[in-house]
């Protein structure tokens, strides 16, 4: 009994009360409802309901159609953007697939053919040669070439034109801004709060008000990927910047550096290998938005994931999806091998000696474009050469599901009613009111009580808005995936920590899961698991596994060495040092882990609407294909509330953890 | 010192803190203790320093004494909070941000703790930056970064990047680098701290050489009381934002102004820094073994004059002006008076 009693301290009583009430309340809201009959106890009463969507949808309407600037209408503005992005982008689609023509339809006649396809491969060949060596040649040309024989080159194509244009507009747009922000501390100031925020809006919402400005079709998937991929780009600037040394600074100005030079010759320059990095992050969420953009008419290889998931095509599907990853990885590698290059020291000797590679590539587009006029197999790839695969991934398919299926149903039907529907129950019966105070009370106790109750409000925002439902399937389905990806992604992250070699391979592996597109996820997970939130929820656990490997490891690595060693002569079994010494000391960068893995949940979660969940990433896809751009952005500023509040509980816990290690 | 002024500066005030400005409104000179009280930083407190013409001055204080901000003051990297600075005849502190921008370029410069170059460029692309900052064109900066890179003992490396040279090299750079305007006055800020003692040592060599060929007016900043004494005609102590005491070694040595300065000058090896003028008598000897000049310093000649069986002739332009004994220098050795 006195055993007993120490446990209970006055924390875990809070926490212990709070969730039993909590558990009540959510059991027993229906009978609580029937018994006041209080209708207002399941359901947020309507007369009290914003209708902030209604007026989103009014006023981007009034935009679209009314607004003007005395000189030109906002409508003329969008159309200018829109002319001034089309033309870059018909260009490169003309550069890589099309070919240039003059006049319309059946009367076009071709003026220049598109780049063949061996010129394009030598291209990315000298690029990746460019940017480290040999070795990175043959990925990025083996990855190319990929694309020509298994049949993706003109998709293949069509996306990268949408990453050509978007990455150079969000690269040097973040790159201005984040100078701007350097250089004037009240641009950061009004931009934080827009970054955090444009973070943590689910990239769905972006797409309906862009949706309506800017019309479907690819001019608008631009503008939604340039909008997503540019906020990283400007917070690395903003860090790269800062981090130049402070003696640079002042070298500069004992030069007698003009504030122009300051920024040209000094900041920027010494900055580019971080701004590498930011670029790397540039294409890589590019690559990810143009995909989930074709849903928006932005074609390429994103359209034909989603046009053969829509008539459940595997084999298609499956293709098309590998193609994903193949371009995925080629330009992460390429990319991320610019920002570790270093200046090499110049050649010497005529032009063709010092750009070998330059004059090479120009050989092969000119000899290429001339022999190609004869022999068309050298102009595009011949198709009877093309494999496809298609065919072998569906009859693969269809023998797992033959041969797994029970096996499959059954992990299915347990998870699903051991711990998904129970939680779902928990969390759907709670009603609004408790649901808000419980809330106040969770964020106050471990954050602070302005906070807590900026959580309240924040929660009454949603419920206020009609969606409390949905927020809480969110809640329940971002909860489950995000404890089964911490519980496996945990021992994973130790493990690699732990023995080197399965680290090489482990987080090697993590990489490539973080590179890919989120939605290549579904694929796999539609052909196996159909839909539902069973689908949603794995879909959602391997897309939001890296974090919580990553930080683990790094947590576990970063452990000073001499905690280790006081351990090891204090006779420390290995599982004593782990338990006792490493662990409590990686904490604070697991609950890290845990809040990017959270992140990565919630962004994931809204794309799983595609597979059929009831959630606010539901609302948002509905929105979307209703155009109802007010509908879209209050569900997305939902999911945003919601991302907010778990970023301030864990960060709050990670705090205490750090000040109580004195780190 | 009869050489004229090329920096004067006169109760200079760096403070940090919300009040700054008001502690010391209306000639107030508030002390440590109310500055504290008001939740002020008093990192430079009324500082008096004259730099003349052709002279190393060196300003030595510890970590957190405001040397660096002193020196950043003096070239007006920081905004001093009060005071004068008057630099060649003109008011440096009511100078345009163009006209400062000039100042910098043809008469200032300035060599770093950590080296500062710019990562991307080659040697001879950082020695001539200075120069591209300044637009001119690129043949003959590349021909006068060549000429300083070959003083500093770089020949041969000029396509080397910072990153492929040693510390003791890549300083080289970064001396190059400030001397390729040519500057009238020239700042060292701990040039040789981030060094190893013995490159440290070589550098300081290196120093003395260069200074011997260019007669630059130095500001030279360091926490090494042994290079200062080893390198300075004047030095000012610095201690909690206040110069302590301005002297030349043999000075600050044998007449410290302060306990403070006394606690660092107690372990000096006062032999390096006593000089034989400082210890001679009348010349009364009958019979001299010899002569020493007058501004040897005794670790010089100490073996010489302990040798010696009569006194020696201690000599100024010629003309003999005293005699020290073996005792005189046996007392400076086993630090007796």
């Amino acid at each position: 009994m006195l055993a007993l009693s120490r446990h209970i301290t006055r924390g875990r009583l809070f926490w212990l009360g709070l969730f039993a009430l909590t558990w009540a309340l959510s059991t027993y809201s229906f009978q609580l409802y029937k018994l006041l009959d209080a209708r207002w106890v399941i359901r947020f009463p309507s007369a009290l309901q914003l209708n902030l969507d209604t007026e989103i949808s009014n006023f981007l309407d009034w935009l679209v159609n009314e607004a003007h600037f005395g000189l030109f209408s906002f409508r003329d503005l969008t159309r200018a953007i829109a002319w001034m992005i089309e033309l870059p982008y018909q260009f490169l689609r003309n550069l890589l697939i099309e070919g240039f023509q003059t006049g319309i339809g059946d009367g076009a006649v071709q003026i220049a053919p598109s780049l063949s396809w061996i010129a394009v491969i030598a291209i990315a060949v000298a690029i990746g040669h460019y940017a480290r060596d040999w070795a990175l040649a043959l990925l990025v040309g083996v990855c190319f070439l990929y694309l020509a024989v298994f049949g993706q080159w003109d998709s293949a194509m069509i996306t990268l034109a949408s990453v050509l244009v978007a990455v150079p507009i969000g690269a040097v747009g973040g790159l201005a801004l984040g100078i701007l922000a350097y250089r004037m501390p009240w641009v950061e100031t009004l931009l934080r709060p827009i970054l955090d925020l444009m973070q943590t809006v689910p990239v769905f919402a972006y797409l309906v008000p862009i949706l309506i400005l800017f019309g479907f079709g690819p001019v608008a998937a631009l503008v939604a990927t340039v909008i997503y991929a540019m906020p990283p780009m400007i917070r690395v600037t903003i860090v790269a910047l800062k981090t130049v040394p402070e003696e640079l600074l002042e070298a500069g100005r004992m030069m007698g550096a003009t504030p122009r030079q300051m920024t040209w010759k000094v900041l920027v320059p010494a900055a580019t290998p971080t701004l590498m990095v930011g670029v790397n992050q540039v294409i890589m969420l590019t690559l990810n938005m143009v995909i989930i953009a074709s849903m928006i008419g932005a074609g390429g290889l994103g359209f034909d994931v989603l046009a053969s998931l829509r008539r459940l095509d595997i084999g298609a599907g499956i293709e098309a999806g590998l193609a994903i990853v193949v371009m995925a990885i080629a330009l992460d590698r390429a990319s991320q091998a610019f920002s570790e290059r270093r200046m090499s020291h110049p050649r010497t000797g005529s032009v063709v000696q010092r750009h070998p590679w330059t004059t090479t590539v120009l050989a092969i587009v000119v000899v290429t474009y001339l022999l190609g006029q004869i022999i068309p197999a050298i102009q595009n790839y011949p198709d009877a050469l093309k494999i496809s695969t298609g065919a072998f991934w569906s009859d693969a398919m269809a023998w797992i599901n033959v041969n797994f299926f029970d096996t499959l149903e059954t992990i299915k039907t347990v998870l699903l009613t051991t711990l998904l529907l129970p939680v779902k129950k928990f969390f759907a019966g709670i009603p609004w009111f408790w649901g808000i105070l419980a809330m106040g009370l969770i964020v106050g106790r471990v954050a602070g009580w302005k906070l807590g109750l900026a959580a309240a409000l924040m929660m009454l925002f949603i419920a206020a808005s009609g969606l409390w439902g949905e927020a809480m399937v969110t809640l329940y389905l971002c909860g489950v995936s995000v404890f089964i990806a911490i519980l496996i992604g945990t021992p994973l992250g130790i493990w690699a920590a732990q023995k080197p070699g399965a680290g090489r391979v482990i987080l090697g592996l993590m990489d490539t899961l973080q590179t890919l597109p989120s939605f290549v996820y579904l694929i796999p997970v539609v052909m196996l698991f159909r839909v539902g939130d069973f689908s949603a929820m794995i879909a959602v656990v391997l897309y939001a596994l890296a974090p919580a490997v990553r930080y683990a490891a790094h947590g576990i690595r970063e452990v000073p060495p001499q905690l280790l060693e006081a351990g090891r002569m204090a006779g420390c079994t290995p599982s004593q040092l782990l338990w006792r010494v490493k662990l409590p000391l990686a904490t604070p960068q697991l609950l890290l882990g845990l809040n990017q893995t959270i992140m990565l949940a919630l962004s994931m979660l809204v794309i799983t609407a595609l597979v059929g969940t009831r959630d606010l990433g539901q609302e948002v896809y509905i929105a979307l294909t209703k155009a109802n751009a007010g509908q879209g952005i209050v569900a997305g500023l939902s999911v945003a509330v919601i991302a907010i509040i778990a970023d301030r509980i864990v960060h709050a816990l990670a705090d205490k953890q750090k000040r109580r290690l004195g780190l | 010192m009869d050489k004229p002024v090329l920096l004067d500066c006169r109760h200079v005030w760096k403070l940090y803190g919300a009040n700054a400005e008001a502690m010391l409104a209306n000639g107030r000179i508030p002390d440590a203790a109310a500055l504290a009280e008001a939740n002020v930083i008093g990192a430079v407190r009324d500082a008096h320093v004259q730099i003349h013409q052709g002279e190393i001055f060196v300003i030595m204080g510890l970590s957190g004494s405001g040397k660096s901000t002193l020196v950043r003051c003096l070239s007006r990297l920081v905004e001093p909070t009060a005071g004068e600075i008057e630099f060649d005849g003109r008011d440096l502190l009511r100078a345009s941000e163009a006209e400062l921008i000039e100042i910098r370029r043809k008469k200032m410069g300035m060599v770093f703790q950590q080296f500062a170059l710019m990562p991307h460029l080659t040697v001879l692309e950082n020695v001539a930056f200075p120069l591209e900052i300044q637009g001119v064109d690129r043949a003959t900066r590349r021909e006068s970064a060549q000429k300083v890179i070959e003083l500093v003992g770089l020949h041969g490396r000029e396509a080397y990047y910072p990153r492929e040279l040693s510390g003791g090299q890549q300083q080289r750079v970064g001396i190059a680098r400030s001397l390729v305007v040519e500057p009238d006055l020239w700042f060292l800020d701990e040039p040789f701290s981030a060094l190893d003692p013995l490159i440290r040592r070589e550098m300081q060599d290196e120093f003395i050489r260069l200074q011997n060929m260019l007669r630059k007016t130095i500001v030279f900043i360091t926490h090494d009381f042994d290079e200062a004494i080893r390198l300075a005609d004047r030095i000012a102590v610095m201690k909690d934002g206040v110069i302590e005491q301005i002297a030349t070694p043999e000075d600050l040595v044998q007449n410290p102004a302060t306990d403070y300065v006394a606690d660092f000058t107690r372990h000096v090896a006062r032999a390096k820094v006593i000089r034989a003028q400082s210890r001679m008598e009348p010349a009364t000897a009958e019979r001299f073994a010899g002569e020493v000049a007058h501004d040897a310093t005794i670790e010089s000649i100490a073996d010489e004059v302990e040798r010696a069986d009569a006194p020696m002739k201690v000599m100024k332009d010629g003309k003999v002006i005293g005699q020290i004994t073996s005792r005189a220098v046996i007392d400076v050795l086993v630090g007796r008076g």
